[in-house]
């Protein structure tokens, strides 16, 4: 098994932490994996992403053209990584300011309101936790008790206290994802 | 010549009034006649012995004509490069503490090229000993002006003197570096008459116990001469020294402990 | 002492593999994308734990001489930075050479020239490989692949460097210091107390002083120092070339390539496979010495080779010699910061010799 993903958006929606949950979590379940982001001046406003790629073997290139999975959660990733996505392969966004949505058709497409839903959540930092908890709805590849392992071993022990929160984001997240 | 006779009989310890200070290996100086290098390098020396710190030794000799120091002085040496001596002798002490550490520098290495170097070992306060010799001039290419060459002054790359407006002033960096909280004695000496050497000689001894109390930066400016750089005779280019380079270099203490 | 599992960047990787490695010392400048070693030292804080020194210097040419001291005392020392940084380093680097002493130089290439870019790049080849600095001399060069040789390269580095008295890189690249992957880390070592016999620590009685230093002014002597070092290249050449051969048994083309570009072609192998292509990888795993050997002689059972690198063409010139006009050698790669990708390699494949 290997699942290899993109995550895109914009900087401070935790692009780059959720990739890093993703790693941690397929290392509690024994997988490799590589988690190679874009850094520089683009972290810090501009667009963000991140490779994760989660292995049963060994992993060859951390950087990709094609992925299995792309999480488009802005409308300047869309635009750059709706066709690297391979065919047969997966594409979930968050319509939350997107004036275009995806048209490919040889690829499944889902959609998950995750902004709008952390704002009903009153908890605008689990954003990217409800994200994450639609792509294993879809991609099931990690055992959600891995990924409040991953989560434990991702975050300082100060913030342990969030757990439940991330769990419930997760969860709520599976509830609401659907297939376009 | 006249021929000496019976010379051996003179030589008794009773009669010994000058000898070759222990830690001065038996290599001919290649310094010039003159040169104030021979005499700062034996009065290091002599502390050191005295302080029993040959074994605790470590010296940092970067470019100019003191490079050959190691050749000279009994103690382990690395020779660095240029203007980088402050540099290597920070790791020298982080790593090796307890051990006495100095370098011994020129103008151009000290206050030209290792300007950075110099500023920022003194402000961090290493726990080391920075031994600089001011002659004005850099003595090992020939030459050639330095940093601290006075306004006026003839070298090399001002032969029609020092034009300030174009060359810059004298840069008087030991002014500098005392107003650096990480210094803790900062001083200029010379050794051209027996006083200032015995001077000199006590305030690198003070150097060494600040050293031992890890009190920060000890720097020692020694301003100097060089006979054939200045284009003069030892006694021609002392007396100018005195005359010209105290005139901008003042002797004596510049930051002196608050005990 | 088992090894512990952890998540981590190649930066971290090459930090926390120091402070377990017993490094004495580290000396640095900030610089993207490499800051991470200095930062994570820092933060662990080890003169509370093994007592290494972590200082952050003035500029990188105070981090190099800081190196320079701190190696003449023989102490297990090392620095980090990025091209721009490496190049300020090189005057510290030759001195270290012509001095002969042990230290490891990590450098994480970014693209240039000049302040170029801050992305992942390997176009600092020449530069590692065939001096940097003035004067005849080499460093040992060791291209990491992952994370992981991040980590093992270090205890490796000082062991390669103690035992030639030389200075040794690990040349690795933007990509590998920023990515994450697993790392399997040794359990902490002691900090050495001895130091070799020609380091200055002080002089006792019972020995000469030692001198460190890097000038001769003899011609004749400082030759005869030349060839010491030429012997020392030698032996070097003789007994440490590393590399790792991926799918070349039965491979009909080639690719060469190192550290980032070496992950990148381990899947074009794969691709190409897929499409009917027998190709294989040879990853050079020292760049000094290079497999010259190896490559020769699996130049006669190819029908050619790719030398594939984030520059203009810089190993392919070592690839080159090694193949002696046996088959063709081509090279190719992305530049400014651009990663080649898997599809990218094998089309160029496609392209320089299976036209039409």
């Amino acid at each position: 098994m290997t699942e290899e993903i993109i995550i895109a958006g914009f900087g401070g929606q935790g692009v780059l932490s959720m990739g890093k949950i993703m790693a941690y979590s397929g290392v509690m379940q024994d997988m490799e994996v590589s988690w190679m982001p874009s850094y520089g001046p683009e972290m810090r406003g501009g667009t963000a992403n991140v490779t994760v790629i989660i292995s049963s073997g060994r992993i060859s290139s951390p950087i990709l053209r094609n992925f299995d999975t792309a999480v488009i959660l802005n409308q300047q990733s869309l635009d750059k990584f709706e066709n690297s996505v391979k065919p047969g392969g997966v594409l979930i966004y968050d319509s939350n300011g997107l004036t275009r949505f995806p048209v490919r058709k040889d690829i499944t497409v889902y959609r998950i309101d995750a902004t709008e839903e952390s704002r009903k959540m009153n908890s605008p930092k689990t954003f990217n936790m409800i994200v994450l908890g639609g792509f294993l709805k879809v991609k099931p590849i990690i055992k959600l008790e891995n990924v409040i392992k991953g989560l434990k071993k991702s975050l300082p022990e100060r913030y342990h206290n969030l757990i439940p929160m991330n769990e419930d984001a997760l969860k709520r997240g599976m509830e609401i994802i659907k297939k376009v | 010549m006249a021929e000496v006779t019976g010379i051996k009989e003179y030589i008794k310890p009773e009669n010994l009034v000058y000898t070759r200070t222990k830690l001065m290996t038996e290599n001919v100086l290649h310094y010039c006649p003159g040169c104030g290098h021979s005499t700062a390098h034996r009065i290091l020396a002599e502390v050191i012995d005295e302080e029993g710190l040959q074994s605790e030794t470590i010296g940092v000799c970067p470019v100019g004509c003191s490079v050959f120091l190691y050749n000279y002085i009994d103690v382990d040496v690395q020779e660095a490069a240029h203007g980088r001596a402050p540099a290597v002798a920070t790791a020298v002490k982080r790593l090796m503490p307890d051990k006495f550490v100095f370098t011994y520098q020129g103008d151009g290495d000290l206050a030209a090229i290792g300007t950075a170097e110099t500023i920022h070992s003194c402000n961090r306060g290493e726990n080391i000993l920075i031994i600089f010799i001011n002659n004005g001039i850099y003595g090992m290419t020939g030459g050639q002006m330095a940093p601290t060459t006075l306004e006026g002054m003839k070298t090399a790359t001002c032969p029609y003197g020092r034009d300030v407006k174009l060359m810059g002033y004298p840069l008087k960096i030991t002014e500098i570096v005392a107003t650096l909280p990480g210094t803790y004695y900062v001083t200029r000496q010379s050794v051209h008459t027996p006083a200032n050497v015995r001077k000199t000689k006590k305030a690198i001894k003070k150097a060494v116990q600040y050293q031992k109390l890890n009190k920060g930066t000890c720097f020692i400016e020694i301003v100097s001469n060089c006979p054939s750089g200045w284009k003069m005779t030892p006694v021609q280019a002392n007396k100018w020294m005195e005359e010209n380079m105290f005139a901008k270099y003042p002797l004596g203490d510049i930051k002196t402990p608050v005990e | 002492m088992e090894k512990e599992l952890r998540l981590m960047k190649g930066n971290e990787a090459i930090a926390e593999a120091a402070i377990r490695a017993g490094a004495d010392g580290y000396f640095g400048y900030p610089i993207t994308p490499q800051s991470e070693i200095l930062e994570y030292l820092m933060e662990a804080n080890p003169m509370n734990t093994t007592g290494m020194v972590v200082l952050q210097a003035e500029s990188e040419l105070a981090a190099i001489n800081m190196v320079y001291g701190g190696a003449a005392c023989g102490k297990r020392v090392m620095t980090s930075s990025s091209s721009p940084g490496i190049s300020l380093k090189q005057e510290g680097i030759t001195y270290i050479a012509g001095a002969e002493l042990p230290c490891l130089i990590v450098n994480v290439v970014r693209g240039g020239p000049g302040l170029g870019t801050i992305q992942p790049a390997q176009s600092d080849y020449f530069q590692a490989v065939k001096g940097g600095g003035h004067g005849d001399y080499h460093l040992i060069v060791l291209a990491p692949a992952s994370v992981q040789e991040m980590a093992d390269f270090v205890d490796l580095s000082f062991e390669l460097a103690f035992k030639y008295r030389n200075p040794v890189m690990i040349l690795s690249d933007g990509a590998i210091g920023q990515m994450m992957e697993k790392v399997w880390l040794s359990p902490q070592k002691e900090r050495s107390k001895v130091a070799p016999d020609w380091a200055t620590t002080g002089k006792p009685t019972t020995r000469k002083h030692n001198i460190i230093t890097s000038l001769e002014l003899d011609p004749n002597v400082q030759e005869a120092f030349n060839e010491k070092l030429v012997r020392k290249y030698n032996k070097i050449r003789e007994e440490e070339v590393r590399f790792e051969e991926f799918q070349c048994e039965d491979a009909e083309y080639l690719l060469v390539a190192y550290g980032t570009s070496a992950r990148v072609c381990q899947k074009s192998v794969q691709l190409a496979r897929q499409q009917g292509i027998k190709v294989g990888l040879l990853r050079p795993i020292t760049l000094f010495p290079f497999p010259y050997k190896k490559i020769g002689a699996l130049a006669g059972r190819v029908k050619g080779m790719l030398s594939v690198e984030m520059s203009a063409g810089q190993m392919v010139e070592d690839v080159l010699l090694s193949v002696n006009g046996k088959v063709p050698v081509f090279h190719f790669g992305r530049m400014g910061g651009i990663v080649t990708t898997p599809e990218e390699v094998v089309e160029n494949l496609k392209s320089k010799f299976l036209k039409g």
